[in-house]
């Protein structure tokens, strides 16, 4: 990825206070077209708090989100969602007592506008755009292979899939950049993958931006395009992966000083 | 490839077609066959459902804790006793405007509280309710007549010339009313607002990352809940030709909540059985006199040891109506 | 001033019976996350036995023990029996259900309160009954220009020594810590080798027991006790619980106290009629602001 791509997220000195202690402080990242950026660091520090700021869930004290060039700091989750910015979760949300499929559709939401009566009385526009709902998730669940699972409630899933499941519900928002807090956990070593493998084909074949925390060092060193380092809520490192690789920050934060 | 979008009505008129037809026939032969006693109870097992209706959709499709609903049946109730007596509105046409001061009623109050969670959200819908029944004895303006309440309600009737004053024509029109409210409600359920609704009961948080605008869905939700609970208060006032404060209290709202757990959240025919069961039991159970409550309450207790979910919970998925 | 302290005295009065119920209704939620419904009907069922000791074992309980005594004695009955009563029903209406979730359980709890309800109409009858006057103190005192009655502080004084009682066992016994590790996370707390069917007993007799003993308060208070009169007072003491958050118990105190001047303030300066929708709307106005009540933690959802 050339430097060059313009900027599809950016913080701009994002800070998230909880009760007096400082989660994220004066964070700053650029998310480019077309790349996938990697966030790591060591537990608590703060990467999924940035997750949620920049999705909505969280307000910030200070500092701004922009999305291609419009700030949506304080946004709510459903506008940022109708903007592009669709996401998935560390510990799996999906709606359990739901099928597979109406969790996918649930992702389509955002590309409709019908309301209660033309619900009620089956409007033609209603029906069009029930029937577009329906086929756009039927592909998203191909796509992550789930097909013969569609009409499973979801909560009857095999864990492995829900987390494939959950990315379905995610593309199915039609998003330009996606955020995918670790979807590798939990995987064995075949679905990770077949996970990394389908983030790629993203890349190249839907022209999106993906945003990810990912623990597994294997999948953050084998797609990433760029890698960022948090440490107490703060990036102490950013670059390709194999020059974080080399960091000795980086080494310090997750391994600890070396004491001579 | 002929998924859910269309199953709707679909299936539930196709394979189980007969059932229906059955059960509708019988509903249209059971007045001419039975005294007015007993087509009255069949009324207000109507009003049931239909209070049960509205309350499904805040409490069984959204999985907000309404334990304030009779609030919302007062004001539809009041609204048609106050406008019709003192204005001579007639009630007919004050059906829809019923449903629409409930339904902005439910706007105003539910406005400030909306984000609210689970048991908070409960105490405040109970404190509305108290509020509501607590200002009409109250008498306020002296326009709802104090703890007595307002007599002398019309008959509803189509421009003079069919006029609804008999138990058997009232019955037509509360099951009239409730059956067009199921046809809609299921064609709700197999929508965008449906699916929103029940995203939000499952994970609000995820709901509202798919895009879903949950303060807007979970105020929608109390709005139409509160619109139809106003309708059956219009129905109710002009059949008992009067209201009371004492029709309004939180042991209705109690009941409703039951009526939607009895027959499984979200349910539509679930809230059926439930409406019938908190109507008809104490009918069924008048030989014990003044233990036949004892017994309801021991049914409750039992019902919900051996039918936890309800009698006839949603399905969804394989073979999903 | 003399209004207004004789009004605080008549709140705390009040509001010392919503905070003994809404401890009651402050434990089971806290522990089951159930909002139990049939507490108001422990208390009710509370006051209708002292009120039966009072009446039909007046003279051998007076002979034997004094005035003082045959009060202690209906308190004491009270508490017992109904604790006792308490124990019996959480095992037949609400132990089998807890499995299936807590909305099925709401609806158990509605219908063991019908039932309490309308077994204490059967027993006693749907009429008021009166306390007997001749049984209950009644000295006025006069202090300044305040007037109040020796009852009061009685009432005052046993109430604040019984959540004095509570408050330590919960906060300062092992037992206590016990019960308050199980009303965070019941899942844990069974890990440690916490008995939750100990703890399940615990609340299940001691609130009883403390709303019983505020349904004897009540009946000697105002001398007259109905069979419905638990769901008013149960509705108040839930307010409470709320207002003061969800399984805090100090919190459910003061949220009783607080309901029970507020109500007389309300009535005393605003207007009798409206002194419950007065309450009903700074509860009300409380949540908007304090979404978690007034001494709930507040809580950032973990996402």
């Amino acid at each position: 990825m050339n430097g060059s791509s313009p900027a599809v997220l950016e913080t701009r000195n994002l800070t998230k206070i909880f009760g007096g202690l400082t989660a994220v402080g004066r964070f700053d990242l650029e998310v480019r077209q077309g790349e996938i950026l990697s966030l790591i660091g060591p537990n608590g520090a703060g990467k999924t708090t940035v997750f949620n700021v920049v999705t909505g869930i969280y307000r910030p004290e200070e500092g701004q989100v922009l999305f291609r060039g419009e700030d949506i700091t304080g946004w709510k989750p459903h506008q940022i969602v109708k903007r592009g910015v669709a996401r998935t979760f560390q510990n799996i949300r999906l709606f359990p007592n739901m099928t597979c499929l109406e969790n996918v559709v649930a992702g389509q939401h955002s590309r409709g506008a019908s309301g209660v009566w033309s619900s009620i009385f089956r409007t033609r526009s209603q029906r069009v755009e029930e029937s577009r709902f329906f086929e756009k998730a039927d592909r998203c669940i191909d796509r992550v292979g789930l097909s013969r699972f569609r009409n499973e409630l979801a909560k009857n899933v095999p864990y492995g899939r829900q987390r494939m499941l959950e990315i379905a519900r995610a593309l199915a928002c039609e998003p330009a950049l996606l955020v995918l807090d670790e979807p590798s956990s939990g995987l064995n070593a075949v679905e990770t993958e077949e996970l990394m493998r389908f983030l790629e084909d993203l890349i190249r074949e839907d022209a999106l931006t993906i945003l990810l925390i990912e623990h597994d060092m294997n999948v953050v060193m084998g797609i990433s395009h760029r890698v960022a380092v948090m440490e107490e809520g703060r990036k102490i490192s950013e670059g390709r992966p194999e020059e974080i690789y080399r960091d000795p920050r980086v080494i310090e934060a997750y391994l600890g000083k070396e004491e001579n | 490839m002929e998924s859910s979008r269309s199953q709707g009505s679909g299936r539930f008129f196709g394979s189980r077609q007969g059932t229906l037809m059955a059960v509708v026939a019988a509903f249209f032969i059971y007045p001419f066959v039975v005294g007015d006693y007993h087509i009255d109870i069949a009324f207000f097992f109507g009003i049931y459902a239909l209070l049960g209706l509205s309350l499904n959709i805040v409490l069984g499709e959204v999985g907000l804790f309404d334990l304030g609903h009779a609030g919302f049946y007062a004001i539809g109730a009041y609204t048609t006793a106050i406008l019709n007596t003192k204005y001579g509105i007639p009630v007919l046409l004050l059906l829809p405007v019923s449903a629409v001061a409930a339904g902005l009623f439910a706007y105003l109050v539910c406005s400030p509280i909306i984000h609210l969670r689970g048991d908070y959200l409960c105490i405040v819908t109970i404190g509305m309710g108290e509020i509501v029944r607590l200002a009409l004895i109250n008498n306020p303006l002296d326009l709802t007549g104090g703890p007595n309440g307002v007599f002398g309600i019309d008959f509803p009737s189509l421009g003079g010339i069919f006029v609804i004053d008999s138990p058997i024509k009232y019955y037509f029109l509360i099951w009239t009313v409730v059956a067009l409210t199921i046809i809609g409600l299921l064609r709700l359920q197999k929508s965008r607002i449906g699916r929103a609704w029940n995203c939000i009961r499952e994970d609000e948080v995820a709901a509202g990352s798919s895009g879903i605008d949950v303060r807007h869905y979970k105020l929608l939700a109390f709005m139409l809940g509160a619109a139809l609970a106003g309708v059956a208060g219009n129905i109710y006032a002009s059949k008992l030709m009067c209201v009371s404060p004492e029709s309004f209290t939180f042991w209705e709202s109690c009941l409703f909540f039951c009526i939607v757990l009895i027959g499984g959240m979200g349910s539509i025919p679930g809230v059926l059985i439930g409406a019938a069961a908190i109507s008809l039991f104490p009918e069924i159970l008048r030989p014990f006199a003044m233990y036949r409550m004892m017994f309801f309450g021991i049914a409750m207790i039992l019902m919900m040891m051996f039918r936890p979910g309800g009698v006839w919970p949603r399905k969804r998925g394989e073979g999903a109506p | 001033m003399g209004v207004f302290f004789e009004q605080l005295i008549n709140g705390l009065t009040i509001g010392s019976f919503y905070a003994l119920i809404a401890l009651g209704y402050s434990m089971v939620y806290g522990v089951l996350k159930l909002i139990n419904f049939a507490h108001g009907d422990f208390f009710t069922l509370g006051s209708y036995i002292g009120y039966t000791l009072l009446v039909f074992a007046v003279s051998f309980i007076t002979a034997h023990f004094g005035l003082w005594g045959g009060l202690v004695a209906a308190l004491l009955v009270a508490a017992a029996s109904v604790a006792l009563v308490g124990v019996f029903v959480e095992r037949v209406a609400y132990r089998p259900i807890y499995p299936a979730g807590r909305l099925p359980a709401v609806v158990s709890a509605l219908g063991a309160s019908i039932v309490l309800q309308n077994a204490i109409m059967v027993i006693w009858g749907p009429r008021y009954q009166a306390y007997p006057a001749a049984l209950i103190p009644n000295v006025h005192l006069q202090i300044g220009n305040i007037h109040i009655t020796l009852l009061q502080i009685l009432i005052l004084v046993l109430s604040f020594a019984l959540m004095g009682i509570l408050y330590t066992i919960i906060q300062r016994t092992t037992f206590g810590a016990a019960v308050r590790a199980t009303a965070l996370d019941r899942d844990t707390a069974s890990l440690m080798g916490i008995n939750f069917n100990r703890i399940i007993f615990f609340i299940f007799t001691l609130g009883p027991a403390l709303g019983a003993m505020a349904g004897v308060m009540v009946g000697m208070y105002y001398r007259q006790i109905s069979f419905a009169m638990g769901w008013n007072y149960g509705l108040k003491a839930f307010t409470a619980t709320i207002l003061g958050g969800i399984g805090n118990l100090p919190g459910a105190m003061f949220g009783g106290l607080i309901l029970g001047v507020l109500e007389m303030f309300g009535a005393a300066y605003i207007s009798a009629a409206w002194k419950d929708v007065f309450v009903f709307l700074i509860l009300i106005l409380v949540l908007i602001f304090r979404p978690t009540g007034l001494f709930g933690e507040k809580v950032a959802e973990k996402v």
